[in-house]
């Protein structure tokens, strides 16, 4: 049984959002100081227990909030994002502490160079907490693959947070941050948000540079925010996306200000039901919180379109040996030449990457760089990857066809909540089923938010994702905005006061 | 058609992995699982239709060829598993 949370009713700065953070700072009501001292006590409780971060910025973080409470003594106004907590997947480079990507491979590096989203933040004044846990290279749905920590999820520690951005999505839902970025290339920010009963975007690939993201399938990866609510996403959108030189295939699209989408309602919108997408295998409890959601968005004015996403069923299939045929490329520079980890007793330089990839990455990272390698070989080639590629078309053209009829197509983001640690991991088929209801935004190019709709008899969180067509934020962040004003109960906090050690 | 455990071998000699005996039996299996679900694919008829190597359509994106600063050569040499001056050490390449 649910047991009881008091920390939502609390005046513990940390319980907020950067929206409502902002104004109490700005007003002198909370300093900085005390806000990122707050966030470190949550993590130092409970952190033991969650493991959602690998290292923390304690010192500069406090450094930094004490510049922004000169500032704010003198009387000057801040950014929205300024004096803010950010966690960060450690599959961005930044310049302190170490990247990772939760790899032996990677133990040790520290990047020459900062990710372009990273040097935003810096620049709009957020505060770095720490690098957050994943599963080894993003490749993942539980952040069981870590090599270093399996994280919990903060409403049930016997659970998974999700993956593969478990590690930022269970420290937003602790509270041990208040924003959060994540990467998404199958599903790994709006699966764990999903689990976690936080808000996750992943943006239009190409909205959002990919410079300083460790690369795992070049032609999905993207970045996004993690968030309590779907104002602070739009806030950390404005921030974070934009052209970048250093990223080719960043789009010189204007950035609007994403904002400007949650003044408005739902009539005039028209959602598409996608029948696949409501079959077997969704959970009771996940099936009735998204038809409630459904009906709530109706009732609010939407228009509700019944419609069919035929190649569902074969979007598994397509995305691991696509996302596998990239990584088998991308990971190919982990060879122990340059940074990182090298085996000791090799004698030749051919055994030197042979060993120190064995020893380097972990079963699940082997398994689909070997995947990807069998799927791009001369024979094969036509096979698998051309053939999976041309599938990926038809997806795309299932979506030209929805939005031809409806603005936005809602689903489940889950077919369950979160599962117990272990429960998957002896069957890598029945984990990469998880992302059943994520991949196809991915491979279609869309963009797509899950927001916390409900919660399970046991407490565990459910949510809802709408998908939008490409670069349509504005879309997916006014009916997730409409929603959040119109969805009638209050979200819950995870119960962790109880598992606190003092 | 099954992968054969000859198969990981010369897959893992690509990939550059060295694998224990006990690792390419457990993967020939998974790999032949996996391999199966994606058999699906065959189902569809895929004639005539463009493959999609990339969701946005861009092409060429390129910049000046203009000389401009590079990562710092001591930064980048911090991260070296070995090192002599400004090169990576590493084994024996030709025998």
């Amino acid at each position: 049984m649910a047991k009881q949370d008091t920390h939502s009713g609390s005046r513990d700065p940390s319980a907020l959002t950067a929206h409502e953070l902002h104004d109490i700072m700005q007003r002198g009501e909370v300093k900085c100081t005390e806000l990122v001292r707050a966030v470190f006590a949550r993590i130092e409780r409970f952190d033991a227990r969650v493991k959602a971060f690998l290292c923390l910025f304690r010192e500069t973080a406090l450094e930094q909030a004490e510049r922004v409470d000169e500032k704010l003594a003198r009387g000057e106004e801040i950014g929205p994002l300024e004096g803010i907590p950010v966690a960060l997947k450690d599959i961005l480079c930044t310049l302190e502490g170490e990247t990772t990507c939760a790899s032996r491979i990677l133990k040790g590096f520290r990047a020459p160079y900062e990710a372009t989203v990273v040097e935003k933040l810096r620049r709009a004044g957020a505060i770095f907490v720490g690098k957050t846990n994943l599963d080894e290279f993003a490749m993942g749905s539980s952040t069981e693959n870590s090599a270093f920590q399996v994280t919990a999820n903060p409403w049930d520690l016997t659970c998974v947070p999700g993956g593969s951005s478990g590690g930022s999505a269970a420290a937003v839902a602790a509270d041990e941050t208040i924003l959060a970025l994540g990467s998404d290339t199958g599903g790994s920010i709006r699966q764990p948000a999903t689990l976690c009963g936080i808000v996750g975007l992943k943006p239009t690939y190409g909205r959002i540079s990919r410079y300083g993201l460790l690369a795992f399938a070049s032609s999905l990866d993207q970045i996004g925010p993690m968030t309590k609510d779907v104002e602070d996403a739009a806030l950390l959108m404005n921030v974070m996306s934009g052209q970048d030189p250093r990223d080719s295939t960043s789009v010189n699209l204007p950035v609007p200000d994403f904002t400007s989408a949650l003044t408005q309602d739902l009539p005039g919108i028209r959602l598409g039901v996608p029948q696949e997408y409501f079959g077997e295998g969704i959970d009771d409890a996940v099936r009735e919180s998204v038809e409630n959601a459904i009906d709530i968005m109706r009732q609010s004015g939407a228009e509700i379109v019944q419609l069919s996403l035929p190649h569902t069923e074969y979007a598994i299939p397509v995305y691991y040996i696509v996302a596998s045929a990239e990584a088998s490329a991308n990971l190919a520079r982990y060879d122990g030449v340059r940074y990182g980890f090298r085996a000791a007793d090799a004698d030749d330089v051919i055994s030197m990457y042979e060993k120190t990839r064995r020893h380097g990455f972990g079963s699940e990272v082997k398994r689909r760089i070997m995947l990807g390698t069998y799927a791009l070989s001369s024979g094969y080639y036509d096979a698998y990857y051309l053939k999976a590629q041309k599938v990926r078309t038809l997806f795309r053209k299932d979506f030209e066809e929805a939005f031809a009829r409806c603005d936005a197509v809602i689903a489940p983001t889950s077919p369950t909540p979160a599962f117990r640690i272990g429960e998957k991991t002896d069957d890598s088929l029945k984990m990469y089923l998880s992302d059943v209801f994520t991949i196809s935004a991915n491979l279609a190019g869309l963009t797509a938010i899950s927001v916390p709709c409900g919660y399970s008899r046991e407490g565990l969180p459910i949510g809802v994702q709408i998908m939008a067509k490409p670069f349509d934020e504005l879309t997916v962040l006014r009916i997730a905005g409409a929603y959040e004003r119109n969805r009638g109960f209050a979200l819950r906090k995870p119960p962790l006061d109880g598992e606190g050690t003092e | 058609m099954p992968v054969s455990k000859d198969d990981v071998e010369y897959v893992a000699k690509l990939a550059r992995i060295e694998l224990a005996e006990e690792e390419k039996h457990v993967l020939t299996s998974q790999l032949n699982s996996i391999l199966d679900h994606i058999e699906k694919l065959n189902e569809l008829d895929t004639e005539g239709v463009e493959p999609t190597f990339h969701a946005l359509d861009v092409r060429n994106v390129f910049r000046d060829d203009e000389d401009c600063p590079s990562l710092p050569t001591e930064e980048v040499m911090k991260n070296a598993p070995a090192r002599d001056g400004d090169l990576f050490k590493v084994p024996k390449i030709i025998e």
